[in-house]
């Protein structure tokens, strides 16, 4: 690896690097469902830019800008991870490639996972060559995530995997899927579960798309049935998957707070958005509202970068995702009531002229529902941060 | 800009502030002092200056510790758990910053006497019911090569027994900021009996002779001395509200592990446990733009604007449902004197108008924000 550069020279080189090579059409901050790139082997890319602008971010390690060098990622610190925030806003640049993989799976590998696990998964997340999914819930464990039943019977060389997932996002179009699979029925119930790693291509493996109110699916039913999953596919050790299970979790919580709308302090003011769809913002309640959105978005913003610190210190609070979580997904849902109210009868249709809103909007409404509600994250917070009994 | 967390000179600061205030400011302290009639406490003054905290914003030059806004607004923060009465924020934040603007020989004077702790100010800006300085109607009209200030000024804060007045005048061509003894001919202090039982008063101006001398900067120009002084001491009372709603909520989680009804502890009931939690939230995500707040302006001054006016609503919001929270939550013994929840409320509603109230602020964020 090289050794480290000075924050100036890495900013003024990174801004020279994405004036030549970030295309103009991927400049307009990717805020829609429609312009993410989530990568993988069924996917097709939107435009020749889209295609180009992976392709370069992946050369550099820029669609995983953290992760070590050898799993094909930049290895940036995080002065430098601050820089590449700042100047990808600064342009307006799209996340060259959004995944679970780089979400979720990544950092369960990159803590969990072996050597030679990380090698052989992690660069095709990195590439978006590979689209994973997640095997969390099933019908009868939604919040009470831990009494999953999807069973896996030892067979020696491998596990046996029959069962059914619900609420597996874009199943339908992933090459792979972490599930949480139970190998011990005997355990209590924390104790039996293993995160296993299964190709979505083997025999057995079924997805079912399921439509929402938004009127898309991007969620589905994944069904399992006499999979083999060969016994290297498991991530930590057997029985042990619910740590792994944990760990993750955070990551994706930490992930839905952090796309509560540009955060961070690069995003557009929300009342800036409402002013420009009513050409300005006379109504009282309305500008009341987006201010009152406007502090707590910066508040919020401000205390994702402050964890984010603390991590690195070493000093953070050990349940902050849940808090994240939860004050990120309460206000994102906030603000497209807001972008709704602003649009009146226009969001109204599903092609109105302001385009997909609605949509948006109904989406949203998953937000505190998916990776834990945010009643679950006010009880574990209340246990863990306060030591109520839980 | 340095990280948002504590340096190790910051934590035993913070450490060593709480150390002190645990034995000798406690809420108890303050209902002693209300108890007894009083509003300020000499000995905790001059205690809080040996520490070094008077001087917190004073020059090394002029005998500070010149510790940073950073710092005091850990000492603020720790002051308002326990709800300390004393002029910090007038004296040692919003007059240190503005005599610190200043670089003349009497300035360096005044910051030197109040790092001893032998000083003390109070801001009189207000004229109404809110926080309202571009709108100032006080006249200092010329007279000779001086001045005379007719007017009236209320909610000034610390104004009762302050030794001198930081005051607010249109002057011909703008806004003048005076520095005058608070005992000089014309002025007649009016302390107000206050809900949170501190001090402020009304003061009454009339025809009170001001030479130039008693200009604190320059003429027609208040707000290039008294802005970064007011921002000061708005996130430095924003510190001391968040730190009011850690007290307060300290108080009720306690509360919430002890007191039984139905046969078990009420922290066991999920729909207080589920407040609680919330407001924890609230007070996690307040205290990170106080710490922005107080980095912007050790570091960035010039651009801190937005961070203050960010921190000081946040943490009038976030004070005010403490307080309410916490009085819902223990129930009647909440509303009763005998308990000092009431004590958080009442200084929470002060804080919250004092230097800006929530409005005012958002204000101030959603035009730096472009709406």
């Amino acid at each position: 690896m090289e050794p480290e550069q000075e924050p100036a020279t890495f900013r003024a080189e990174l801004r020279e690097w994405l004036a030549v090579n970030c295309p103009a059409e991927m400049r307009d901050g990717g805020n829609t469902e429609e312009s993410i790139c989530w990568g993988g082997k069924h996917w097709e890319f939107s435009s020749p830019a889209q295609k180009d602008w992976l392709a370069r971010a992946a050369s550099k390690g820029y669609t995983v800008p953290t992760w070590p060098v050898e799993y094909g990622g930049a290895g940036l610190n995080r002065t430098q991870e601050k820089i590449f925030h700042d100047e990808m806003g600064r342009i307006n640049a799209r996340p060259p490639l959004q995944s679970f993989g780089i979400w979720m799976l990544g950092p369960a590998l990159l803590h969990f996972g072996s050597h030679d696990q990380k090698l052989h998964y992690l660069p095709p997340i990195a590439r978006g060559e590979v689209r994973w999914c997640q095997g969390y819930s099933e019908p009868g464990a939604g919040s009470d995530l831990a009494s999953v039943q999807s069973k896996g019977e030892d067979k020696g060389d491998h596990w046996l995997v029959n069962g059914q997932k619900i609420w597996t996002s874009y199943a339908d179009q992933a090459d792979w899927i972490f599930a949480l699979i139970r190998t011990d029925r005997e355990a209590p119930k924390h104790k039996g579960i293993s995160f296993l790693l299964i190709d979505m291509n083997d025999p057995g493996v079924e997805t079912r798309p399921i439509k929402l109110i938004s009127g898309v699916s991007p969620f589905c039913e994944t069904f399992f049935t006499d999979v083999k999953v060969p016994k290297d596919q498991i991530v930590g050790d057997e029985n042990r998957g619910w740590d792994v299970a944990k760990y993750l979790l955070t990551h994706e919580r930490e992930m839905i707070s952090g796309g509560a709308g540009g955060l961070a302090g690069g995003g557009r003011a929300l009342g800036a958005v409402l002013s420009e769809m009513r050409g300005g913002l006379e109504d009282a309640t309305l500008r009341a509202d987006a201010m009152r959105a406007e502090v707590d978005a910066l508040a919020i913003g401000l205390t994702l970068e402050r964890y984010k610190d603390q991590a690195e210190a070493g000093t953070g609070a050990g349940d902050a995702s849940a808090m994240l979580k939860y004050v990120g997904t309460e206000l994102n849902k906030q603000r497209h009531e807001l972008i709704m109210s602003a649009g009146g009868s226009d969001a109204l249709a599903w092609d109105g002229p302001l385009g997909n809103r609605a949509g948006d909007w109904l989406r949203t409404k998953a937000n505190s529902i998916e990776g834990g509600t945010s009643e679950v994250m006010l009880s574990i917070v209340s246990r863990r941060v306060l030591g109520l009994p839980g | 800009m340095s990280k948002l967390v504590m340096s190790e000179d910051e934590t035993m600061l913070a450490d060593a502030a709480r150390g002190f205030l645990d034995g000798a400011a406690p809420v108890k302290a303050l209902r002693d002092l209300r108890d007894a009639g009083q509003t300020h406490d000499p000995k905790l003054w001059a205690e809080m200056a040996q520490m070094g905290w008077t001087g917190v914003l004073v020059p090394e030059s002029a005998g500070g510790s010149d510790m940073g806004h950073t710092a005091a607004n850990i000492l603020a923060q720790e002051m308002g758990k326990t709800l300390v009465a004393s002029p910090f924020i007038s004296t040692a934040v919003v007059a240190a910053t503005a005599l610190k603007q200043v670089s003349d020989k009497r300035a360096q004077g005044a910051l030197a006497k109040i790092a001893k702790g032998e000083l003390t100010y109070a801001l009189a800006v207000d004229e109404g019911s809110k926080h309202d300085p571009d709108n100032t109607q006080m006249q200092a009209t010329r007279d000779g090569n001086g001045f005379r200030l007719s007017g009236k000024k209320c909610f000034v804060v610390d104004g009762g027994l302050a030794d001198r007045l930081l005051v607010l005048a249109r002057t011909e061509d703008g806004l003048t900021l005076f520095d005058i003894p608070a005992d000089r001919s014309g002025i007649t202090r009016h302390p107000q009996n206050m809900i949170d039982d501190r001090d402020a008063a009304r003061v009454d101006f009339e025809n009170v002779a001001a030479t130039g001398e008693d200009v604190l900067g320059q003429v027609d120009n208040a707000m290039d001395v008294l802005r970064p002084a007011m921002q000061a001491g708005q996130a430095a009372l924003a510190a001391e509200m968040t730190g009011l709603a850690a007290g307060a909520f300290g108080m009720t989680t306690a509360y919430l592990k002890e007191r039984k009804q139905f046969g078990v502890t009420i922290g066991s009931f999920q729909a207080l446990q589920h407040r609680a939690a919330h407001l924890w939230c609230e007070i996690e995500v307040t205290a990170s733009a106080i710490f922005n707040a107080g980095r912007m302006l050790d570091e960035d001054p010039d651009n801190a604007t937005m961070a203050v006016s960010l921190a000081k609503a946040r943490a009038t919001a976030t004070a005010q449902l403490a307080v309410q929270e916490g009085v819902q939550m223990h129930g009647g013994v909440g509303m009763t004197d005998a308990f000092d929840m009431g004590f958080f409320m009442k200084r929470a509603r002060v804080g919250a108008e004092w230097l800006g109230d929530y409005g005012y602020h958002a204000e101030v964020v959603a035009k730096e924000r472009g709406f």
